[in-house]
């Protein structure tokens, strides 16, 4: 299955996550995980959230410049050696990796781990056949997850 | 202290006979060429029309634009065969300008030069260091050919490469240099590097500053840095190039030189004469010019005539430094960039948006221009190393064409504020 990561594109100046947050934070959507990669004066936020499409259009409206990334939620072992299981297919398969992240759903048992690839539908085929499972929108919104890690 | 006192001199009535003879020539050579012969009989346009210097006016004014509109060839005045040189203007190359020279023109703007150095105090016992581009740009070959009229030892160094030039100037003992202000004030910044003292361990006691217009106060730290003469020269290639107008060593104004060039200062929305004193646009024609004649150059800079005579004796009288343009253009490390250069470029990539932003800086004596980029929504696919390769592209486009690389930042869209009217597109910071 097919996640949506939110993909915010900001200049990297004080106050760009604040707007952010509050525009998401008004509109009741729940932000699940995040990261930002900066790359000399400009960066990219990405939000993993409950209601991406909800959240995409207020951001919209609010003038930020949003698109909806597909990405790869895979849903791992909280425990030594779970995150390297899932490391060690994409290695093998050949497959690289732009950016991830990952949270804790359940301590001690289960993680999400968010990849975002190249080719994502060949990745999810190969991640199901090898018996991972990936969360889609829906599913990450019914999970309620202790805390994030990055 | 004159390298040609009877003409340097001369009074004005005089002067004034001289120029109507060499306007009524001139405007017959120009007629040569394809531009001004086709003007003329659509406009019903004759040398005869000329009894009095004033009757100039009857004739329209040549732009920029007329030039690349009849590029290359269209303005030469006599057989090809006859042109020895061709320049063009200052580097650019999507709005470049080309001029061309025969040998009694190079002969003649040699001597100019010889005759602006000669005044500033330069002699046939000086060692010359011209530190500025030689190739198509008029700078650099402009001062090396008046130099050796005046049989200095010429040093051609070219731009560039501060150490050696440090080392040139030390090595062979340099007396008189040429230089772009912005650089001489980055220079200035390698001698203290390679703790070398500019006034104590270098010889040189004139330079001049050419190629970029900057204040009375740059000139008095430049000079203050160095410890010599600083002398300001103003040229453009469509008038030869440098040697148009310079500095005497009373340094209040330049002396522009009314043997070779007719001078009007206009207004430049109403296209009127101001009076002397009054600021306007520089409008030349040429009076000595045989390759290719302009009559009525709009040059776009904007001056004024100092009134009232020099105490040097010179009756050329003199224009003030350059205070700006009438135009949007930018001198940017002695480079002239037109802001709708960058515009076309931006233009041409899909992915930007259409609002852009030029910055210009100045750090620690260093101009430098950033150019702020919109980024079209359509584009944005949350990808970074996508962003990355957009910001390599837009860098190496607007390098190739401005030959300047600019400093890209990538903005959103709609972040650039929209000026009213004609859009805001540059923020000049360059301040003393």
């Amino acid at each position: 299955m097919i996640a949506y990561q939110l993909s915010i594109f900001a200049e990297d100046k004080p106050g760009k996550i604040a707007h952010l947050t509050s525009v998401l934070g008004k509109e009741k959507i729940n932000i699940r995980a995040t990261t930002i990669s900066t790359a000399d004066t400009f960066g990219i936020i990405n939000l993993i959230v409950d209601d991406p499409k909800r959240a995409e259009a207020a951001l919209t409206k609010a003038g930020v410049t949003v698109h909806l990334r597909s990405v790869l939620a895979v849903l791992i072992d909280d425990k030594p050696g779970g995150l390297d299981s899932l490391m060690q297919l994409l290695y093998q398969e050949g497959i690289n990796i732009n950016n991830a992240y990952g949270f804790v759903l359940e301590s001690s048992k289960k993680a999400v781990f968010v990849v975002d690839v190249d080719q994502t539908q060949k990745t999810e085929k190969l991640l199901e056949e090898k018996g991972f499972k990936t969360l889609d929108t829906l599913a990450l919104s019914a999970i309620e997850p202790t805390h994030n890690v990055k | 202290m004159y390298w040609e006192k009877d003409v340097e001199t001369i009074n004005r009535k005089k002067l004034e006979a001289f120029q109507l003879a060499e306007l009524k020539d001139t405007v017959i050579r120009a007629e040569k060429s394809y531009y001004y012969s086709k003007l003329f009989k659509e406009k019903n346009l004759s040398p005869n029309l000329l009894k009095s210097l004033e009757d100039i006016q009857k004739f329209p004014f040549t732009t920029k634009d007329d030039l690349r509109e009849h590029w290359p060839y269209g303005f030469i005045a006599v057989p090809k065969d006859e042109l020895v040189r061709m320049h063009s203007s200052s580097g650019t190359t999507g709005r470049a300008t080309v001029v061309f020279h025969t040998a009694s023109d190079i002969a003649v703007w040699s001597n100019l030069l010889a005759r602006c150095m000669f005044m500033a105090g330069m002699r046939k016992n000086d060692v010359f260091q011209n530190m500025m581009t030689y190739g198509l740009f008029t700078g650099g070959l402009g001062f090396h050919y008046g130099a050796e009229k005046i049989g200095a030892l010429v040093i051609p160094a070219g731009a560039g490469n501060s150490k050696r030039q440090i080392q040139l100037m030390m090595d062979f003992e340099t007396t008189v240099v040429h230089v772009i202000p912005s650089y001489a004030l980055h220079l200035s910044t390698v001698f203290t590097e390679l703790k070398v003292d500019p006034r104590k361990d270098t010889k040189v006691k004139i330079a001049f500053l050419g190629a970029e217009p900057h204040t009375e106060k740059m000139r008095c730290k430049i000079e203050e840095i160095y410890g010599y003469k600083a002398f300001n020269s103003y040229g453009l290639s469509e008038m030869n190039g440098p040697g148009v107008a310079f500095e005497c060593p009373h340094q209040d104004g330049m002396h522009i030189w009314e043997d070779s060039f007719l001078v009007e200062i206009i207004d430049p929305k109403t296209l009127e004469p101001v009076a002397d004193g009054e600021e306007g646009e520089l409008v030349m024609t040429s009076l000595q010019k045989e390759g290719m004649p302009l009559l009525r150059y709009r040059t776009k800079d904007l001056t004024r005539i100092i009134p009232g005579s020099c105490p040097c004796g010179r009756t050329h009288r003199r224009i003030e430094r350059i205070k700006g343009r009438s135009d949007d253009m930018l001198i940017l490390k002695g480079v002239n960039i037109f802001p709708m250069q960058i515009e076309k470029k931006l233009m041409e990539i899909p992915d930007v948006g259409t609002n852009f932003l030029i910055i210009l800086n100045r750090h620690e004596f260093n101009d430098s221009m950033t150019v702020k980029v919109e980024v079209s929504k359509k584009y944005f696919a949350g990808d970074i190393k996508q962003l990355e390769s957009l910001r390599k592209k837009i860098t190496e486009e607007l390098k190739g064409e401005i030959l300047i690389t600019p400093k890209v930042d990538l903005v959103e869209p709609d972040s650039i504020p929209k000026g009213e009217g004609k859009a805001v597109r540059v923020i000049d910071n360059r301040q003393e």
